[in-house]
């Protein structure tokens, strides 16, 4: 149940997009982003959607794989979707007691929440398709022009590889830790709220006590190969940008521009 | 009590990539007061075999019947399962969490809901059990205690449940020698005391050739070998060709047999090896 996560997953591939930069596909997303908030209608998203449903084909990453990452923020996106729903003031449509839906309200509504799912698909398509070890690179390269200004870009960086490579590791502890106290007749399922939360204390401390464990012998196999974040430190694989690349950044521009072009012009 | 094992088969990850079969149609049974051992390589499936026996994993297909329940049956209650078989996992320690001794071992006595009186029996019973002074170390923090203390500890929070099978997955690893010694010893103890059926998973052969009544063998997710420790360490060869050992004493027999000594090679303690060189030497 806890490994279904998919958000920051990695989907092992060799498709035109594994293969992109992680640059290009970092400054994709953020195009696409941008280009979500930009999207003015539906008829906006129908062109994402497009776009999208493009780079899913291309990535050959399974769509039900996708749509697992979705589960976690369903909630979300359901609440967005609720308040919405019944918070926008206008034309009524149907009245549920004290509870009215407007014209606007079920607009804006299904508006948000399909900009939240684009949002989330997007975001997890850079994930799914570059390893965490090369979106951590990418970012530090983004980053190192604002090392001028005295921004960390190295210690982020390898902050993130860090926290992103002991994501699997904290996940198949805690794992590790529930089985062991349902083996203990642990019951986390059953009862109110409160049952439910205190049930999770014998899996919190020990895994706080795990995780202090293992932030413990990392740094000091870090500290015993003379790991210093500071020093020019030059990489085994280098980046470097090709023409896929321009390509990826042409069609990206293409897709901004267009949607830019649609929120102005109609 | 017994457990009777029929065709079981499990799957990981089961539709995507990494998808695995973990366990292949094994049926084997274990009977009433046996200690029955099981080896295999780091990924052979053991560790999901013992969860399957634990009711944590459910199988693909294929039935768990212990006693007269069907545990893979989705209508049994999985706290009566838990009640009735112990699982001690690897490294059982990590899971303490308590603020002292006696109540991290009341843990899993109060979730079965037991009386308190009752509780507080278990623990100060099983805490001795496992060879630890309960007036000593009951009021103790569990992590201010030595590394082999503290997974008697967590041993105890299991056998505290009194289960009638308990599965250890390699309870030794990672102590010291005497600590190991003193695991296995209490593991004895506990079977004899409680003669219940005791499952012990261990990579250390000369271990469960001196403890076990039955070995299993396990490989690629299919239980290859099933028999007695002579019947099954005699079949040296075979281990071998996956990348298992024999017992010491039983090692240096197959090798003297190889060599031309005129010796059965079926033993498996050192004293045994060793009438059986000296009479070949007459």
């Amino acid at each position: 149940m806890i490994r279904d996560i998919t958000l920051g997953q990695y989907y092992p591939g060799s498709s035109w997009i594994h293969r992109l930069d992680p640059r290009t596909k970092i400054i994709a997303t953020l195009v696409f982003i941008v280009a979500i908030f930009v999207v003015p209608d539906f008829i906006g998203f129908a062109i994402s959607f497009v776009v999208l449903a493009l780079i899913i084909g291309i990535s050959k990453v399974p769509l039900k794989f996708i749509l697992r990452g979705l589960k976690p923020v369903f909630f979300i996106i359901l609440l967005t979707f609720i308040l919405n729903m019944f918070m926008i003031p206008g034309e009524t449509l149907v009245k549920l007691g004290f509870l009215t839906i407007t014209r606007q309200g079920l607009h804006t509504a299904v508006f948000m929440g399909l900009r939240l799912i684009f949002l989330i698909l997007g975001a997890s398509m850079l994930t799914l398709t570059t390893k965490p070890i090369n979106l951590t690179d990418g970012i530090e390269s983004l980053l190192s022009p604002f090392k001028k200004v005295g921004l960390p870009a190295h210690d982020l960086a390898m902050m993130m590889t860090i926290a992103l490579r002991f994501i699997p590791t904290l996940l198949e502890e805690t794992d590790k830790i529930m089985k062991a106290q349902q083996a203990r007749g642990a019951d986390f399922e059953t009862g109110n709220i409160l049952r439910r939360a205190m049930a999770l204390i014998p899996i919190l401390v020990p895994l706080f006590i795990s995780a202090f464990r293992i932030a413990q012998d990392l740094a000091m196999a870090m500290e015993s190969r003379c790991y210093g974040g500071n020093m020019a430190r030059t990489r085994m694989n280098a980046m470097k940008m090709g023409s896929n690349d321009i390509m990826g950044f042409v069609l990206m521009a293409l897709y901004l521009g267009i949607t830019i072009a649609e929120r102005i012009f109609m | 009590m017994s457990i009777e094992v029929k065709n079981l088969s499990y799957i990981y990850n089961e539709g995507f990539p990494g998808e695995s079969l973990a366990l292949d149609d094994v049926s084997f049974a274990a009977l009433d007061g046996e200690l029955v051992g099981i080896i295999g390589h780091t990924g052979s499936g053991k560790s999901t075999l013992l969860q399957q026996l634990n009711g944590l994993l459910r199988p693909k297909s294929g039935t768990i019947i212990v006693g007269d329940t069907n545990i893979t049956d989705s209508k049994t209650s999985m706290l009566s399962v838990r009640r009735t078989i112990g699982l001690v996992f690897q490294y059982p320690e990590y899971q303490l969490f308590e603020e002292t001794v006696a109540k991290d071992v009341a843990y899993g006595p109060g979730n079965l809901g037991l009386e308190q009186e009752e509780i507080d029996a278990r623990v100060r019973e099983a805490i001795e059990m496992v060879g630890l002074d309960y007036d000593e170390v009951k009021n103790k923090s569990p992590f201010e205690l030595s590394g082999g203390q503290k997974r008697r500890v967590a041993i105890a929070g299991v056998i505290a449940m009194k289960p009638q099978v308990l599965i250890l997955d390699e309870p030794t690893a990672g102590l010291n020698p005497k600590a190991h010694d003193d695991i296995l010893q209490m593991v004895e103890t506990i079977h004899q005391k409680e003669g219940n059926i005791v499952i012990l998973v261990s990579h250390n052969m000369d271990d469960i050739a001196a403890m076990a009544d039955r070995v299993l063998v396990m490989d690629h997710g299919k239980l290859i070998m099933n028999g007695s420790p002579q019947e099954v360490f005699a079949r040296r060869e075979e281990l071998a060709s996956i990348g298992l050992a024999v017992p010491a004493a039983t090692e240096i027999l197959g090798r003297l047999k190889d060599a031309g000594l005129n010796v059965e090679a079926d033993c498996l303690t050192l004293d045994e090896a060793a009438d059986r060189i000296a009479a070949a030497l007459k």
